[in-house]
């Protein structure tokens, strides 16, 4: 059995195999698994007797489910109203044709993930950009490129991420 | 303090306890309470609070001086923010060298640190408690009445302020034994709907539904299991009510659930928070938990024949959750796509079943009504809006924050009062209300009170609470395309006046916006929104197009300039206004000439620069780039 099927197994049996908990279960896989594979979602189907379809059907109608493997960090750019009316489309754009990323997808090296969130609420600090959960505030197109220019390559992130967890 | 929670098997084991935290003695006690809000924290509130617990430990007065993490204070502007008790002295802008200080001179030697008191920008004076600055003065709080006092994460200190109270008035008359002949009857599952009836309850989210009534339809109709869901999915850009109430006090939330869950008669309820706000999730999930732990949660509550259990459910990032169908599909498991609501979710909602939602800060106003009785709440606000709204007023204005105001309060003393005024002493222009559906609300209306009728009087609408600032710099046709844009982007796309309306608006808007309009779009603006308002399936549809009607009611002037003169009157619609340098500002340093992609800055050193507009792309560079503001634009 694969490390993908345990996990598969351990996440039904936390929500008593209870198809209405479907987002939750998906929303568990993709924090275990970084995104949904398509043959995780194919084995979640399986486990639970219903259609690949559905889970589908979900996994494209939310957009924080992902079905792309993730880059090693994580960048969330505010594009509420305030962010956007203190300029946060010039930083969009100047992130995008500096590492070559569209909006939900992943630079090409792996390095981020870059996703145009709604809003975060935290208004007061716009625009505002979440990097692995850290908020930096006030960002101009300048600002926020030196912030990602100075993201650590995958191994340092994990070692990272590890350090937070045991905080 | 008491660090280990029991099980209360009864409402008198529990008074008694509530009753020991609330007797306290506190006197000697100086705390220091620090927001922990986002805002706060995005600027370094953990490292202050380690600073802090660091200067106690080294001072050895661990037990008469204590520091509390708390939940957003509101003046987010001045974050981070520290407020000392007992003689409450409010610091904002505290940075971690200024710790010391604070331990040193407030704490230890009860005086104020004058520099990092709040400074009344009018009248220059230091102000050093909370209920002097004019931000706080003018609000009114009762949702958030706990929110900066209270830690969140403990449920302890959400009973010693009074918490749970309105619960055990409620439930005494569900007491498996009535034999206490000394106790108060409680209140009946009708007496407390109709106590919420008095106050004139309204629904928060922003439909503004009465209540009550929604309460007693789900209470009278068939079928069982009923459900409640305490809406968190808080969608809005520019809002973050929702967000301070479920990290600053989750509590408050989870006892009006319960109140709620007795008067319909449900015992199962949902949160559905939204999937952007972790740590909303992570304080509610405690705060669940040790409800559980105490017995106000799950079976028998405090020994009576009244059971409720609530679960957390995350949403996926999907704005049409925020619609109550969306939202129960969605916690079906299914995407979330709304339907008609020919048959009321309070006879047929979750699964089927009765299901009553109200937004989170609807469920927290309902231990406030039972305590204090409707009568008090309803003497708040006008005829048909009672209480208070708790309102995130953000933008271009000075003090942005989160604010809770008596319904009926005009914008005018919103913004200038608790805002002071507009950021960098530009013109104010618009304050748009009710989030994306919502609409812009011009100047001249600005003594217009807030209330669910008169926003909607004006084109705009109550919505959940965002107030966000415009100035002069904002053109109002951008603005109405940015929303339209979103709500494309959010359209569920089931049906069609919404899926394919948005987008023809959209297109029409961005071509306006790049210079592309032509004489008669508003006119086709204005026959899509009416369509759209007419048949469209859920609120998100019918309400989409209330920023183009209203941005096309007040600023047509500005359609009409982009338009007809190809001119952004806002200078904000690139292309639609020129770069000039003014000559007299200009020092000649260079910086714009050698930063010009295209080189259309000629110059000689020390002597004013000229752009050629021929080839000029409008790019905006120099603009950014220039240190002495000498490019305009014209």
């Amino acid at each position: 059995m694969s490390q993908d099927s345990q996990f598969i197994e351990q996440i039904v049996d936390r929500y008593d195999r209870d198809v209405g908990m479907l987002i939750p279960m998906m929303q568990d896989l993709q924090a275990e698994c970084g995104y949904l594979s398509p043959d995780s979602l194919r084995a979640l189907a399986k486990r639970l007797n219903v259609p690949l379809t559905r889970l589908y059907a979900v996994a494209t109608f939310y957009t924080s489910f992902r079905l792309a493997p993730k880059g090693a960090h994580e960048v969330s750019l505010c594009m509420g109203t305030v962010c956007y009316l203190k300029g946060s489309a010039n930083i969009t754009q100047a992130i995008c044709k500096e590492f070559k990323v569209a909006p939900g997808g992943t630079t090409p090296d792996r390095l981020f993930s870059f996703t145009a969130v709604n809003c975060v609420g935290a208004c007061a600090l716009a625009p505002v950009m979440v990097v692995d959960g850290r908020y930096h505030d006030g960002l101009t197109p300048e600002s926020a490129l030196e912030i990602l220019h100075g993201l650590g390559p995958a191994e340092e992130a994990a070692e990272a991420g590890a350090k937070e967890g045991a905080r | 303090m008491i660090d280990a929670l029991v099980k209360f098997a009864s409402i008198a084991d529990f008074e008694g306890f509530a009753r020991s935290l609330r007797s306290q003695d506190r006197t000697g006690i100086r705390s220091v309470r620090l927001c922990m809000g986002t805002g706060c924290q995005a600027k370094g509130a953990a490292r202050l609070y380690e600073l802090f617990e660091e200067a106690i430990k080294q001072s050895g007065q661990a037990g008469p001086i204590e520091v509390k993490p708390t939940g957003c204070h509101g003046l987010c502007q001045r974050s981070p923010i520290v407020v000392v008790e007992p003689a409450g002295i409010f610091y904002q802008q505290v940075e971690e060298p200024d710790v010391a200080e604070i331990f040193r001179e407030t704490v230890l030697g009860g005086r104020a640190v004058p520099r990092l008191l709040y400074q009344d920008p009018e009248t220059g004076k230091k102000l050093e408690a909370a209920e002097e600055i004019p931000f706080y003065k003018v609000q009114q709080r009762i949702v958030l009445s706990q929110n900066g006092r209270i830690d969140p994460t403990k449920i302890t200190d959400y009973i010693a302020e009074g918490g749970y109270s309105a619960l055990v008035k409620v439930l005494t008359s569900a007491c498996a034994g009535a034999s206490l002949p000394l106790r108060k009857q409680g209140m009946t599952p009708e007496e407390v709907i109709a106590e919420v009836e008095v106050a004139g309850l309204r629904g928060r989210g922003g439909g503004g539904f009465p209540t009550a009534r929604k309460w007693r339809s789900c209470r009278s109709a068939e079928g069982s299991p009923k459900y409640v869901i305490g809406n968190g999915d808080e969608g809005d850009p520019g809002a973050y009510m929702d967000r301070s109430l479920m990290e600053g006090n989750p509590h408050s939330v989870i006892e009006g659930m319960l109140i709620g869950a007795y008067a319909i008669g449900s015992e199962k309820g949902y949160i559905y928070v939204r999937n952007e706000y972790p740590l909303a999730v992570k304080y509610l999930r405690t705060a669940i938990s040790q409800a559980r732990e105490i017995g106000l949660l799950g079976e028998s509550i405090l020994g009576t024949s009244f059971s409720f259990d609530i679960q957390i459910n995350r949403g996926g990032g999907a704005f049409v959750c925020g619609e109550s169908t969306a939202l129960m599909a969605s916690l079906e498991g299914r995407p979330g796509e709304p339907r008609a609501k020919y048959v009321h979710t309070v006879e047929s909602g979750l699964w089927g079943k009765p299901t009553n939602l109200n937004n989170v800060e609807t469920w927290a106003n309902v231990p406030h009504i039972i305590n204090r009785g409707g009568k008090w709440f309803a003497g708040i606000g006008t005829e048909k809006s009672r209480g208070t709204k708790v309102f995130s007023l953000v933008g271009k204005i000075a003090n942005s924050g989160l604010i809770e105001v008596p319904m009926g309060i005009t914008l005018r003393r919103i913004i200038y009062e608790i805002g002071a005024g507009m950021r960098d002493g530009k013109r104010f222009k618009a304050v748009q209300t009710g989030g994306p559906s919502g609409g812009c609300i011009p100047a001249e209306h600005l003594d217009a009170r807030v209330d669910f009728e008169e926003l909607t009087k004006l084109g705009s609408m109550m919505g959940s609470g965002g107030l966000i600032v415009m100035d002069e710099d904002t053109c109002m046709v951008n603005v109405a395309r940015y929303f339209t844009d979103f709500l494309l982007n959010e359209s569920c796309g089931k049906c069609t006046p919404c899926r394919e309306g948005l987008a023809q608006m959209r297109h029409i808007l961005q071509g306006i916006t790049k210079g592309d309009g032509q004489a008669g779009d508003v006119e086709k603006l204005q026959a899509l929104a009416e369509i759209l308002s007419g048949t469209a399936l859920c609120a998100l549809g019918t309400t989409a197009a209330n920023p183009v009607l209203s941005t096309i009611r007040y600023f047509r002037d500005e359609y009409d300039a982009h338009i007809l003169d190809r001119r952004c009157p806002a200078k904000e619609c690139r292309g639609l206004f020129i770069y000039q340098i003014d000559s007299e500002a200009c020092k000649g340093c260079g910086i714009c000439l050698k930063n010009c992609p295209v080189d259309a800055i000629t110059g000689e050193r020390k002597a004013p620069h000229v752009i050629d507009q021929q080839k000029c792309t409008r790019c905006g560079t120099c603009w950014e780039k220039c240190p002495f503001t000498a490019v305009l634009k014209v």
